[in-house]
């Protein structure tokens, strides 16, 4: 007789990931991106913030090596462009860390715990939620040192985690009581163990999904944050920043506009079609 | 229903005394204070303008203060806009804010539904492969990329509508700032009517309708688009928070008086009483919506019972 080999969660869901085509040109763009975001502003022989008195605003493929042209100061769009995707992509990945320790911590304390402390941990998790994000993000704008954009982004992630919270709470409070995991206790599997081989794997999946849609919003609320003079300063460029100054040149200089709103957007979309396929290959069931 | 009515009516009490005293105190304890300017005051001046502003108190006192002011439904003096109180400067803008964001929900829902429900008809077609990859476009692209852009092609490319301002509400100067709003709205409108639509459409009473022989158009618009839009129903409440994002940005972009820009500008000068000010409307406003979107729900949905 042959064995059949088990295919494990991880297994299954590569799988059904390497059949959407769009999740995985969505990922690879991701990271070609990236790459080339720290690799790019090196092939420049401008730096981010030098000034050009000889070529101002000028359009793409501009002379002196200014491929994507340059801005009112005659700073080159390609090599500030580049770095904001950087600082962007930093900025996002550092506040969806943070709300993710905070969040897995309190959804999963809410979901072992039970009870009264979990009704008294939710109701706060509510009320935080009939305020809009962004209420509390331009609050916390105002408290913190606008220089220090990487310690807002710190703040603002630290008080993302409402989402994840409810979603490992759900998760935690399903799974608890279901009977593979009365199994594991009836063959006398310890409750770390239990935690760590049963619980965590299936928690897991929803969290990595969500990992996914959070870094987009993120990007997007530091763009926001940007376009509204409240986020990244001069000189230093992050996507939204450059989208502010462009907007301002329409009228003269559309590229400023469309260069990194191009990168944005395609951003955006990258990590919003690798989320859908990540949900669709790690939670069948929602399908 | 009329008591779990009135019990959520209540229920929005506790909440929003949450949210003003978490905002008080954080504002407060910032950092910097509104007369903080580039050129320090004078230590005498400065102390004397606290005074007046009752700054100089202690902060408990300061916060039942304003609770007391609130209840009368006054928000204090700005403290950058002199001569303008807090509650002249929101009652100067927020209705044109508000008329612009209640058109443009009004325009996604009028967009966003017959859209989601095409692409359900034809699921798995070029059609609904086309339309979902606009609305996942729709969806990512954000608002401060679509306002200038739709300056760009209406306004200066082929001079159809003004490119900014507002000239006393002319609906000329409305048509671009509410397209700019609504157009994340239809996006999010659309999927969510398109995946409710879908499971409905597979249900036993659009089978039974069809069954019976009545025309396509009939078993959509009289059975199905009800329960299909439970969902987007329920996604009114945050779709009101997104408005209240996106009039931020439109509102810088177009230039509108709208109240939008005073949290910003509020933020940016520490000026306390205009953030707070807009934090309590605004809260209020968007607890209300999400009463409204849940009282709806009840409303359209019969197996909703409140006992």
């Amino acid at each position: 007789m042959t064995e059949v080999a088990a295919r494990g969660l991880w297994a299954d869901a590569w799988r059904r990931l390497r059949r959407n085509r769009a999740s995985l040109f969505a990922a690879c763009f991701i990271l070609l991106l990236t790459l080339f975001a720290f690799v790019g502003p090196h092939l420049s022989p401008h730096a981010f913030d030098t000034l050009d008195w000889e070529n101002m605003t000028v359009g793409l493929g501009g002379p002196n090596n200014h491929w994507l042209g340059t801005d009112r100061l005659g700073r080159d769009l390609f090599v500030r462009t580049m770095t904001g995707v950087q600082l962007s992509l930093q900025i996002a990945l550092l506040a969806t860390i943070v709300s993710f320790v905070i969040g897995i911590t309190y959804g999963a304390i809410a979901g072992f715990v039970g009870g009264r402390l979990d009704d008294l941990m939710m109701r706060f998790v509510d009320v935080l939620y009939s305020m809009p994000y962004i209420f509390i993000v331009i609050i916390l704008s105002t408290f913190i040192d606008r220089s220090n954009i990487f310690a807002l982004f710190a703040a603002i992630g630290a008080v993302g985690w409402l989402t994840m919270a409810r979603i490992v709470r759900g998760q935690t409070l399903s799974l608890r009581n279901r009977e593979f995991i009365e199994a594991a206790r009836a063959i006398g599997v310890s409750t770390p163990q239990i935690v760590a081989r049963h619980i965590m794997p299936n928690v897991l999946g929803p969290v990595i999904v969500y990992a996914t849609l959070t870094i987009p919003q993120m990007i997007l609320f530091e763009s926001l944050l940007s376009f509204l003079g409240l986020g990244v300063q001069e000189p230093a460029a992050s996507l939204g920043s450059l989208i502010t100054e462009g907007a301002k040149e329409i009228e003269s200089a559309a590229w400023m506009l469309l260069v990194p709103g191009f990168f944005l957007v395609s951003l955006l979309v990258c990590f919003n079609l690798l989320g859908d396929g990540l949900r669709d290959a790690l939670d069948p069931r929602e399908r | 229903m009329l008591r779990y009515a009135i019990s959520r009516i209540l229920g929005i009490i506790p909440t929003l005394l949450i949210i003003i005293t978490l905002a008080f105190f954080v504002i407060r304890l910032a950092p910097g204070g509104p007369f903080d300017e580039e050129q320090a005051l004078p230590p005498e001046i400065k102390a004397n303008l606290e005074a007046a502003y009752g700054l100089d108190q202690p902060i408990w006192k300061q916060y039942l203060r304003y609770l007391d002011g609130l209840a009368h439904a006054d928000f204090g003096p700005s403290f950058k806009f002199k001569d303008f109180s807090v509650t002249e400067l929101i009652a100067q803008g927020l209705p044109i804010s508000l008329s612009i964001g209640l058109s443009a929900v009004l325009l996604g829902m009028l967009i966003g539904v017959p859209l989601g429900t095409f692409a359900a008809l034809k699921q798995n077609t070029a059609a609904d492969y086309t339309t979902m990859a606009i609305v996942g476009l729709g969806i990512s692209v954000p608002n401060f990329v679509v306002a200038p852009l739709l300056q760009i092609l209406f306004g200066l490319k082929w001079r159809l509508l003004p490119v900014a301002g507002w000239e006393g509400g002319e609906i000329r100067y409305l048509v671009l700032p509410v397209a700019a709003l609504s157009f994340g709205i239809i996006a999010y409108v659309g999927r969510l009517t398109r995946g409710s639509m879908l499971e409905v459409l597979r249900s036993n009473y659009v089978r039974t309708a069809r069954a019976k022989g009545l025309p396509e158009y009939l078993v959509v618009w009289r059975h199905a688009l009800r329960p299909a839009l439970l969902p987007v129903v329920s996604w009114l409440g945050p779709a009101f928070a997104f408005v209240v994002t996106g009039s931020l940005v439109v509102e810088t972009v177009f230039g509108l008086p709208g109240s939008g820009r005073y949290l910003v500008q509020g933020a940016i000068n520490r000026d306390y009483s205009l953030v707070m000010g807009m934090i309590v409307v605004y809260g209020t406003l968007i607890v209300i919506c999400n009463l409204i979107a849940d009282l709806l729900y009840g409303w359209l949905d019969p197996r909703v019972r409140y006992d």
